[in-house]
């Protein structure tokens, strides 16, 4: 397919001398400057309360990292093309009549897929553990409807509005639906799962953070959606232990 | 109804109905449909009535039946079917009436036409008009989500302007403003002169409207509310408003549909000769891969918004979980149309920016086939797809990671997109006019929606990002930072094709920075609200987001800015705007080498694909040979006069339907043809006879033809005529593959190789080849023989006697037997006749006579007139030995004949044998 000669970038020994050679790894800089401090500057990312949201934020860092890097190298030629390829007011002339170049298609497709594999490799690896069962785990059951939320715990034979549990033991929720569709969501978990009508959805998460969390529907389920909110509330073992019996001892 | 009265003895109901004022159409179309809601809502309370139900009003039965009534009786009234209605109560109706084609005034606009023309405009001022509607919603969404808390509107209508807006831009702004685009754009492309069907076309966008009005009203009716995914159940618990969406889904779904038919057969079928799949434009392959994602995606959200529909109205139980029903299959169903439909709203845009990116970089699109291939492999890549949307959904889980795998593979052929467009521009000679800043911005915005999409198709990410603001940031950087990008570029790059008229550069250019601009600020910091958390679709949300969604609320004001200056620049530009040339932008694809706006028909004449489309910077290299009776404009890429079509042909070049295709070629108007005729080895006097023949027959018709009998080969006659007078296209005309040398030999591409311009085959029966072309020209004799039949010395005085002219014989043998005896013999006697006739038919035509013969049953009398009859013979050729004495014969045949001469032949042969009785 190639018509012309061979763009100069490609033949290693004509990237030095290229005269684009210097100008992009200027641009390039600038632009890596840019996203480096979108990216680290500001902070993007909620407090991690459970095991999963450390291993979900690697994986994050990660993809920003290679995203970031063929973010900056396309706007690098589309900014560099732009600024230096401009035709002056009435040239009339044409570029030179360049149809491809294959071992550029090759590389632009090969690395592309190098990239991905490790991420698709890394995100089974994150499921995975993300998803594994603990031998010791605290079953919840969970109900929501339009548009409230009940947890009931088991073990204790309570229920509650918010859901409270205890750091350093695995949670596994039982999760139903009277009614709609409902997603039960919590960004500092980083797990999130629906809540659907006629199926029991299960989640698993493995706090690490005493804290209180917002516990947030994400599927849209009507009118007070924006409202159907409740607590996560993750204490440490002694104040779990203490709501523990209070809980108890009020149900009685 | 529509009175018509022929005149001129020639059906014109359609002149007649031309000049019918506009608000005949309109006043009948909202009789039509207000007859057909009333008939709808009759229909059900018979129904119900017949049926014994107790309950004779259930509103969403009877809005259901109405709104779906009224949908159709619109698009018959407005006069959709008048064409059809016609044929099927057996009005007259003409084919070749084109009064319902073309715009002359404005009011053309507003009434069906089937001019893809038309058509492409009323497309883009219907979807720009659902665009500012849809634009109104999201700005009254801004303003709510501009401070925490309630301000402006309550939870449900919240919730119904975020469902209508989403829903207007998708099915009738990004999908239609695509069709809108490729209906006006593609078939001038394709050297066509409409689509494949107009009518079909002009119903597509008909019933568009219906689908979109419904939506509009809907929030009016108890808003439709469960997002534009109608996720069952929460969509089973709507109202009026969501029986409106679900009726209106399935005339925008049906509209898709037609007009993807309607693209693919018109890529397919209408091409114009040598437009090669690899000589398309891009935006031909573009939305040759949309039309396959629509026809079979379409149907999938058609059905289940049916069945979300019969879950509410009929009692079905779907999705109904108490009942027995999946909850998650209503997702599966959905998603299986709407993700491809991402591509459907991404393809063309691809194919769009490619064309703009090479025309203003003047420079060849870098890897043609590369962008080609890719776009094929999303599309069927598009199908393996759909549960990455369905992640954290309660579906089987084992599911996700091969559609993760999948998802993921899809950035391959997208990143190979977005390279081969770095590749277009790099060492380009760019020249920034808006159409090129919006192209440029695409690929900005885009690569960042990619990327986006990347995070989200990789699982754990998706689990923590899903539902959330990163999904609405993600969503508008690729269906606004892309699509609408897209849309805008081609609005602004063909608008001087549509209308004739340049727009205002400077206000494009303030439309793209203010949009630009506004866009970002807007979209990226909702990735920030995403992570952290914030849900979307809420009318509320955390304090602690305040006033970033007050920055947004306010960025958002300039997208508005910016589309208010756009929608003033396209119609002041298309009232009063400076006169379009008609290439203002050295384009090379074929609608730039036609006039600004085209022609009724685009061109006068077929044009001749001769080469790709993007041949930027190839010395004399061009994409296509347009013809134009005088020069008004089409520059250095537009021919004048005629041009020369070199036909190639041996025994066929006298066959009637070779004939007949250049007359039809001929027809267009600017070819001349020569005729050249190898014998490959054979009988030269042959090849002159038929050459004559066919010189004679296309100089009668007033063809511009002349020919050369060439000995030798065919690739060695075609180089040598080349040689002499450059042409540029061939026909070819061979016998079918199998019966062919010529195509034993794959002639047809070797000539292509050897000539390198376009190569049209026609294929010709032998035995066609063989037969007498029909034309006054050619003087057609009848044989009427018996014994001499078979005999040289006869076929010697044929060609002798009558080798001036172009001749076709037929051979009649008449075989008056009668008396005793004739039971036994007449078999062999009949036998031996057809023999010595068929001796005579294969030497006449292995001397390059047409001829062909029948034995008669009856004396040479009987036999004249079935040559008077039968064959219109202008002269009659009685044959006899001298020793018949057939002067008898000679009288009685001459007084047979009438007005048509009879000439006697002697046959002098020695060699003739004596008769057998």
């Amino acid at each position: 397919m190639t018509i012309g000669p061979p763009d100069p970038l490609i033949a290693s020994h004509a990237v030095f001398r290229s005269p684009h050679t210097i100008p992009l790894i200027l641009i390039a800089l600038v632009i890596s400057a840019i996203t480096a401090a979108t990216a680290l500057l500001i902070d993007w990312f909620p407090e991690q309360a459970a095991e999963q949201a450390v291993r979900v934020d690697q994986l994050m860092w990660f993809l920003v990292i290679s995203s970031g890097a063929v973010f900056v190298l396309v706007t690098t030629f589309l900014v560099y093309s732009v600024w230096k390829f401009r035709a002056a007011p009435g040239d009339e002339s044409e570029g030179p009549p360049i149809h491809g170049n294959h071992r550029l298609e090759v590389a632009w497709t090969i690395i592309p897929v190098v990239l991905l594999t490790v991420m698709v490799v890394w995100a089974i690896l994150v499921t995975n553990r993300n998803e594994a069962l603990a031998g010791d785990r605290q079953p919840i059951d969970v109900k929501a409807w339009q548009f409230a939320w009940e947890f009931t715990y088991p073990e204790l034979g309570v229920s509650s509005g918010d859901l409270v549990v205890p750091v350093g033991r695995q949670v596994e929720l039982r999760m139903r639906s009277t009614d709609v569709i409902h997603n039960f969501a919590v960004p500092e978990l980083r797990v999130k799962r629906d809540v659907v009508p006629g199926i029991t959805t299960k989640l698993i998460f493995d706090p690490t953070r005493p804290g209180i969390y917002p516990v947030i529907c994400s599927e849209l389920c009507g009118v007070g959606h924006s409202v159907m909110r409740a607590r996560l509330v993750v204490k440490s073992k002694a104040d779990y232990a203490a709501w523990a019996a209070d809980a108890r001892a009020a149900a009685k | 109804m529509a009175t018509h009265s022929p005149t001129h003895g020639h059906p014109v109901h359609g002149h007649h109905e031309s000049t019918k004022p506009l608000f005949a159409w309109w006043k009948r179309a909202i009789v039509t449909t207000a007859a057909a809601g009333l008939i709808g809502m009759a229909l059900v309370f018979i129904g119900r009535l017949a049926f014994g139900f107790d309950d004779l009003w259930e509103p969403q039965v009877y809005y259901a039946a109405m709104a779906s009534a009224m949908g159709l009786g619109f698009i018959v009234g407005i006069g959709c079917f008048d064409y059809w209605g016609r044929y099927l109560v057996g009005k007259q109706v003409d084919p070749e009436d084109h009064s319902l084609h073309g715009a002359s005034n404005w009011r053309a606009y507003f009434r069906v036409n089937t001019d893809h023309k038309v058509i492409g405009i009323q497309y883009m001022v219907v979807v720009f008009f659902f665009f500012v509607m849809g634009g109104i919603m999201a700005e009254m969404v801004r303003a709510e989500l501009a401070q925490p808390g309630q301000q402006f509107v309550d939870g449900e209508t919240y919730n119904g302007l975020f469902s209508v807006h989403a829903t207007l831009m998708i099915f009738l702004f990004v999908i239609p403003a695509f069709a809108g685009l490729a209906n006006f754009a593609l078939p001038i492309m394709l050297g066509a002169k409409d689509m494949a069907f107009p009518r079909l076309n002009a119903l597509s966008l008909w019933m568009l409207i219906p689908g979109g009005v419904m939506m509009l009203i809907s929030p009016i009716f108890g808003a439709f509310s469960a997002g534009w995914t109608a996720y069952a159940p929460l969509a089973v618990q709507g109202g009026t408003g969501t029986t409106l969406f679900e009726i209106g889904v399935q005339f925008a779904g049906a509209s898709s549909i037609a007009t993807a038919l309607n693209f693919l057969v018109t890529i397919i079928t209408m091409r114009a000769p040598g437009m090669t799949v690899w000589r398309m434009p891009l935006l031909a392959w573009a939305n040759a891969t949309t039309s396959g994602l629509v026809v079979f995606g379409t149907p999938f959200i058609a059905g289940s918004q049916f069945m979300t529909l019969f879950d509410r109205i009929v009692g079905t139980n779907f999705f109904n979980a108490g009942n027995g029903g999946d909850v998650v299959m209503y997702q599966h169903v959905f998603w299986f149309y709407s993700h491809p439909a991402v591509y459907i709203m991404m393809l063309p845009g691809f194919g769009i920016i490619s064309e703009v990116l090479a025309t203003f970089s003047r420079k060849p699109i870098f890897g043609y086939r590369a962008i080609a291939f890719s776009t094929v492999a999303i599309a069927v890549l598009g199908f393996g797809v759909w549960a990455h949307h369905m992640f954290v959904s309660g579906m089987a889980d084992w599911l996700r990671l091969p559609m993760m795998l999948t998802t993921v593979i899809i950035a391959v052929p997208t990143g190979v997109k977005v390279f081969s467009w770095l590749g277009t521009i790099w060492q380009g000679k760019l020249h920034l006019k808006t159409p090129m800043l919006w192209a440029l911005g695409f690929i900005f915005t885009f690569v960042i929606g990619g990327l986006s999409g990347v995070f989200l198709g990789t699982l754990p990410i998706d689990i923590q990002l899903t539902d959330t603001y990163f999904i609405v940031a993600h969503i508008h950087y690729v269906f606004f930072g892309g699509s609408v990008f897209t849309i805008f570029a081609g609005t602004y790059y063909w608008f001087p094709k549509m209308t004739g008229r340049m727009y205002s550069e400077k206000l494009g250019q303030w439309h793209f920075w203010l949009t630009f601009v506004g866009f970002n600020a807007t979209f990226f910091p909702m990735h920030w609200l995403g992570i952290q958390g914030m849900p979307r679709r809420v009318a509320d949300y955390d304090e602690r987001f305040a006033n970033l969604n007050l920055i947004i609320s306010f960025a958002s004001g300039l997208m508005t800015i910016g589309t208010l200056i756009f929608l003033y620049n396209m119609v002041v530009s298309w009232r009063s705007g400076p006169r379009a040339p008609w290439n203002p932008w050295r384009g090379r694809s074929m609608e730039w080498l036609v006039s600004s706006p085209p022609s009724l028909f685009n061109f006068d004449a077929t044009p001749q694909v001769v080469g790709g489309p993007y041949q930027y910077g190839v010395p004399g290299a061009r994409h296509a040979v347009i013809f134009a009776p005088d020069q008004i404009g089409g520059g250095e890429l537009t021919e004048v006069g005629k041009r020369t079509i070199l036909v190639l042909a041996n025994e066929t070049i006298a066959a009637s339907s070779l004939l007949s295709h250049l007359r039809n070629r001929s027809a267009e108007g600017f070819w001349r043809f020569t005729l050249v005729v190898p014998t490959d080895g054979g009988n030269h006097r042959a090849a002159e006879r038929r050459l004559q023949v066919a010189l004679a027959v296309l100089a009668n018709d007033g063809i511009d033809a002349s020919g050369v009998v060439e000995d030798g080969s065919p690739l060695a006659a075609v180089e040598r005529v080349l040689a002499e007078e450059p042409a540029q296209e061939i026909v070819l005309a061979t016998f079918p593959t199998g019966d062919s040398g010529w195509m034993d030999q794959d002639l047809v591409d070797r000539v292509r190789k050897t000539a390198n311009i376009a190569v049209t085959r026609v294929v010709v029966r032998r035995e066609e080849a063989r037969e007498a072309v029909v034309s006054s020209a050619v003087r057609r004799i009848a044989v009427i023989a018996n014994d001499t039949l078979g005999d040289a010395a006869l076929i010697e005085t044929l060609r002798d006697r009558y080798d001036a002219s172009a001749l076709s014989a037929v051979i009649l043998c008449p075989l008056s037997i009668d008396g005793p005896g004739w039971t036994d013999d007449a078999e062999r006697v009949r036998v031996e006749a057809m023999g010595r006739a068929r001796t005579t038919i294969e030497a006449l035509q292995e001397s390059g006579i047409q001829a062909r013969g029948e034995v008669v049953d009856g004396d040479p009398v009987a036999a004249a007139a079935v040559a008077r009859t039968a064959y219109s013979a202008d002269t009659i050729l009685l044959a006899s030995y001298q020793r018949d004495r057939a002067d008898q014969v000679l009288a009685a045949v001459t007084q047979a004949a009438g007005t048509i001469p009879v000439e006697h032949v002697i046959v002098d042969s020695e060699a003739a044998a004596p008769p057998a009785s």
